[in-house]
């Protein structure tokens, strides 16, 4: 058996070393790069294909949906686009964004500059968006943010908040009991964290790590008194259910967190024309609609972009 | 290299070996969740396993179901458990989700241990009078103990690997430093908490490896009374 199975083995070998290196010349993700810079260095034709976009997204539902939109709108517009959604970690799909096979993306302004400039001071949307330009590598760039945030905020429940007379953080220094604050590991080190409601808001507070992003987890915490007050993201459209009170941050401790296209510096001017009519009207009420329909309707991504783009009157412009 | 350097550095500066939320605070909760996942595996799994070893019956099921768990998804199965029981029970979802992934070896061991006794052995034991409980007890438990201690040292490993997920629910450990390191791009505290979590394994191992050692030792002992040679190869 032996001596027969072992030159079968060798050609299979050999035949996967092929594969492989067939792959390798054909690497999917090399391509793109090429295309389109031959496309935007001639850039001719009004309403032609305008060589291939790739569009990448985070591993976050809401994220998706606004990279589909993005890609759709551009598909409208003539681009070709390839999609390379779910790309989890911020490390991952910046690298791959700085070699070009990623080109478009869509960001939070406040995390993008704390990515490039961890020391940063600016809280407010406009000294974030200012000071983005800056911090960004020279193959990357940004174009107008939109006015839709997803930012971290502290949320109680609405009989913790009633009882107590609170709704902002300044509210929490008067606050006779023990606070504990819950969200994920990170937070811990955030300057908006334990550390930033002591400084700004004269709380001390204690910390239990809950990993799902202000997920289902970390409400169930808020509401069974594991933790009294817990990070969720704005946009999330559990918020507006009424169970929760998010306190008002007056002191601007908390980043702004915009959404805002992040993209190859080179296709900038030819797509700033279609995305920025996007963020023009992207609110963070709209964003919230967008992740309503993916949660209550379990509808995808790319229903849920076409109907909002058809809806804002977005596509068919250019046909 | 530079970045193991920079984890040993972090590892062992004076901030991590004090105040709430240290490294032995975290090592404590972690060797805490293994420890009692370990002790709930073996008496579920253990008396199971003895069973099914010694009346040869039930093997399939006992094979299929625990293997079906271990199948399971345990970041899933944690998410879903504590949603389940409330989060202020999430320990108790979590030793759940330990135990699921540890029962599997404790139970493989198990009953492989008293499976493997030579026929030949219980065969004698039973001539020379002995009940089913007799040879259960005194013959084949102390015979398969190598291969329990085999189950549970398996077992533990898995568990103080997979514990890191303990972080996710609000219950602390080792994995505070992977997830936090990892979101922060403090990679030389990603792996510090990495290389804590090496360490206790070998040194779990290590003191599995010694456990074994006293088991073959009681597994010999026994074996020269009612048999010889075979069993000596066996154990």
């Amino acid at each position: 058996m032996t001596p027969l199975r072992t030159p079968r083995r060798l050609a299979a070998l050999a035949a996967a070393a092929l594969l492989l290196a067939a792959c390798g010349s054909g690497d999917p993700l090399a391509e793109p790069g090429p295309t389109t810079d031959g496309a935007t260095a001639s850039g001719e034709g009004t309403d032609g294909p305008a060589g291939t976009v790739v569009v990448g997204s985070q591993a976050y539902y809401s994220n998706e949906i606004v990279a589909e939109i993005y890609a759709q709108v551009l598909e409208d517009a003539g681009f070709d686009v390839e999609r390379q959604f779910q790309i989890g970690q911020r490390d991952v799909y910046i690298a791959a964004m700085e070699n070009g096979e990623v080109q478009l993306l869509p960001e939070y302004t406040g995390n993008l500059l704390q990515f490039y400039d961890a020391d940063t001071e600016a809280r407010s949307s406009e000294d974030v968006a200012a000071a983005l330009p800056d911090a960004l590598p020279e193959s990357l760039t940004v174009l107008d943010y939109a006015e839709a945030q997803d930012a971290d905020s502290y949320n109680v429940t609405a009989e913790f908040s009633a009882e107590h007379g609170i709704t902002s953080l300044a509210d929490l220094a008067a606050y006779e009991g023990d606070i504990t604050i819950g969200g994920n590991a990170e937070l811990e080190s955030r300057p908006y964290g334990p550390d930033g409601l002591r400084e700004f808001y004269g709380v001390d507070v204690g910390f239990v790590a809950i990993g799902d992003s202000g997920g289902p987890l970390t409400k169930d915490a808020i509401r069974d008194g594991t933790i009294t007050m817990g990070d969720i993201y704005t946009a999330d459209p559990d918020l507006a259910s009424g169970d929760f009170v998010t306190l008002e941050d007056p002191e601007s401790m908390i980043l702004a967190q915009n959404l805002v296209p992040l993209l190859a510096a080179d296709l900038a001017a030819d797509l700033a024309p279609v995305l920025d009519p996007v963020s023009a009207v992207l609110t963070t009420e709209e964003l919230i609609a967008l992740n309503v329909r993916s949660v209550e309707e379990q509808a995808d991504a790319a229903t849920i972009a076409t109907d909002w783009l058809t809806e804002q009157g977005l596509l068919g412009g250019t046909r | 290299m530079r970045l193991f350097g920079e984890a040993w550095a972090w590892l062992t500066a004076p901030e991590q070996w004090s105040g709430s939320g240290s490294l032995p605070e975290r090592v404590g909760e972690h060797l805490g969740y293994t420890l009692l996942a370990l002790l709930v595996s073996a008496v579920v799994a253990i008396p199971l396993g003895y069973v099914v070893g010694h009346t040869g019956r039930g093997r399939e099921l006992a094979v299929a179901l625990s293997g079906a768990g271990r199948a399971l998804p345990s970041l899933g199965l944690l998410t879903v458990l504590t949603l389940l029981v409330g989060i202020g029970n999430a320990d108790s979802a979590a030793t759940a989700v330990f135990v699921v992934l540890a029962v599997p070896s404790v139970l493989a061991g198990a009953y492989a241990g008293v499976e493997n006794v030579d026929a030949a052995v219980t065969d004698s034991a039973r001539a020379m009078g002995m009940t089913s409980w007799q040879v259960l007890t005194r013959v084949e438990a102390p015979l398969g103990l190598p291969l329990l201690v085999g189950g549970l040292r398996s077992a533990a490993l898995q568990v103080i690997a997979t514990a890191v997920l303990a972080s996710y629910v609000g219950l602390g450990g080792l994995g505070i430093y992977i997830q936090r390191g990892i979101s922060l791009r403090r990679y030389e505290e990603m792996l510090g908490g990495a290389i804590a979590i090496v360490l206790l394994a070998v040194v779990a191992d290590a003191v599995f490896a010694l456990l074994a050692r006293i088991a073959v030792r009681i597994a010999g002992g026994q074996g020269t009374l009612s048999a010889g040679p075979p069993t000596e190869g066996r154990s």
